[in-house]
């Protein structure tokens, strides 16, 4: 069979992240297993186009990912020796679902005595499978900086003894939680850029939806995880109307609704619903919450038509569960489109404690103010806005309010 | 794996606290004590003098200095240590949660 051009890519990109579990799982070191797996893919590209893609491309691979490992652990037996292995729980079924190692691989990944840079872009690298200059390039730092990163925290995790392992009990819903905030960490540097490009940024988004779409296979049925996904998935579909031709930043209240994706969102919505369903009545956790926050935007055929009040309770209930400042800011945007701005203005006392360097507590100040021909006080915080604003899209967006605002 | 865990604390407070309540903090380490040797996990751990008392000395080209005091000044001083035997960080943290302390560093021992 001769093998297609494309087959070694395809081969990694659908089972990267599976063969390195596995492999991981066997080996009981995930440096070894990277190296060795790494091997294998560039005998695959030596070898497939004249000798033919395999019949079974993830077998290949794993067996020659397996005798790689092998040569390395003869070659350096005593380097090696000295290395302590990873934790793996003993007495385990050795027949146990390949979805179990994934697992395992996603915590040790974001296992909270790792610092936040390193859960990333492990969880990118291992997980995720891209490659090391593929992860610099989306983080804007060079491959070697990305390299060292990744080297410390593979480091530290076989030092420090971090285990191999799905968290039992207790800590489960705990180091889940730890998941999906790593995953959505890597959405929002993708959706609010502090720096950088758009394409990059709406790449690193795709990315964030991906690892979602992976825990959501390994979790079936866990109520936050498909709404983190939903939430990301209803997020993104506005990509094409979030700014204007010039990369300038266009506001919900003005976007072109027909740019929206809508065989996305619909996808998004049906997901959303689902977990809407098979979550808690009483209780439902902050991405439910904000799934269902970005489900009334998004369901409104016109700004004009959105349920402020609905938003405005959502945001009270995830407000009382995180008791985030970030969250009370959009609760009293809400709060001043359902009741007025005067509303919105009391529920912004307070914060400038919690936010001294958030921009858009000024903006939104300087917004209300506005709205209540306060215009003095409204250019005050604008100007107060701009010293705080860090991408140039969002800069010009202020700068343009101001002048419309200035007497 | 074996772990340090390395009890970090304020001083003054330890210092300034007075017969009962430095009674109930040793009632809590006798209770943690008890927890590690329960799980067969205590390999030996010692309560330090103050920072006060510490002596530091610094190598200075053949020679060496001594001074008066702990190696860095902070507010946070070490106040003790406990060496654990865990099956890893996740087992350590366990054990460091429910150390009296109210910081404790947790530091694997390098085995060789």
């Amino acid at each position: 069979m001769p093998s297609h051009p494309g087959a070694v890519e395809r081969a990694y990109r659908e089972h990267w992240g599976r063969m390195l579990a596995r492999l991981t799982g066997e080996l009981r070191d995930l440096d070894l297993a990277e190296d060795s797996l790494q091997d294998a893919f560039a005998s695959a590209v030596a070898t497939w186009p004249a000798a033919g893609e395999p019949d079974n491309p993830p077998g290949w691979l794993l067996t020659a990912a397996r005798r790689r490992a092998i040569d390395r652990l003869r070659r350096d037996a005593t380097a090696r020796n000295r290395l302590p292995l990873l934790i793996v729980d003993e007495g385990e079924d050795p027949a146990h679902d390949i979805g179990d190692e994934r697992l395992r691989l996603i915590f040790t990944c974001c296992h909270p005595a790792l610092a936040h840079e390193a859960r990333v872009a492990l969880t990118l690298r291992c997980v995720g499978g891209l490659t090391t200059r593929e992860i610099a390039r989306l983080f804007l730092v060079s491959e070697s900086t990305m390299a060292a990163r990744l080297t410390r925290a593979k480091k530290k995790i076989a030092q420090a003894g971090i285990p191999y392992r799905v968290p039992e009990g207790g800590e489960l819903p705990r180091r889940r939680d730890g998941v999906l905030a790593v995953v959505y960490l890597i959405f929002t540097e993708g959706y609010a850029a502090t720096s950088g490009d758009r394409l990059i940024r709406d790449e690193l988004a795709e990315e964030a939806i991906r690892l979602g779409s992976i825990v959501r296979e390994l979790m079936p049925g866990d109520a936050e995880t498909d709404a983190l996904t939903a939430l990301m998935m209803l997020h993104h579909a506005r990509r094409d109307a979030r700014t204007g031709p010039s990369g300038d930043l266009v506001t919900l209240a003005e976007q072109d609704r027909s740019r929206w994706r809508r065989d996305e969102i619909a996808r998004a919505l049906a997901l959303f619903r689902t977990a809407w369903r098979a979550g808690p009545d009483d209780f439902p956790g902050p991405y439910l919450l904000q799934a269902a926050i970005a489900a009334e935007h998004t369901a409104a055929p016109s700004a004009a038509d959105t349920d402020w009040s609905s938003i405005a309770k959502l945001y009270a209930g995830l407000e009382h569960l995180t008791g985030s400042a970030v969250v009370r800011l959009n609760r009293a945007v809400a709060v001043a489109e359902a009741e007025g701005p005067e509303a919105g203005l009391a529920l912004l006392a307070g914060l400038d404690d919690a936010l001294p360097h958030h921009h858009l507590l000024p903006a939104t100040r300087a917004e209300l103010l506005r709205r209540l021909g306060r215009t003095d006080e409204a250019v005050r915080w604008y100007g107060r806005a701009l010293d705080l604003v860090g991408t140039d899209p969002e800069r010009d967006f202020l700068l343009s309010r101001r002048a419309d605002t200035d007497p | 794996m074996k772990y340090a865990l390395l009890a970090f604390g304020d001083e003054a407070e330890w210092a300034e606290a007075n017969p009962e309540e430095q009674a109930a903090v040793y009632e809590r380490w006798g209770r943690f004590e008890r927890l590690l040797n329960e799980r067969e996990a205590a390999l030996g751990g010692e309560e330090l003098a103050p920072s006060g008392i510490a002596t530091t000395v610094r190598k200075q080209g053949d020679g060496y200095v001594i001074t008066d005091g702990p190696y860095a000044e902070t507010v946070e001083q070490i106040g003790g240590y406990v060496i654990v035997e865990a099956a890893d960080l996740d087992e350590a943290v366990e054990f460091a949660a429910a150390c009296p302390s109210t910081n404790v560093e947790i530091r694997p021992i390098v085995e060789r």
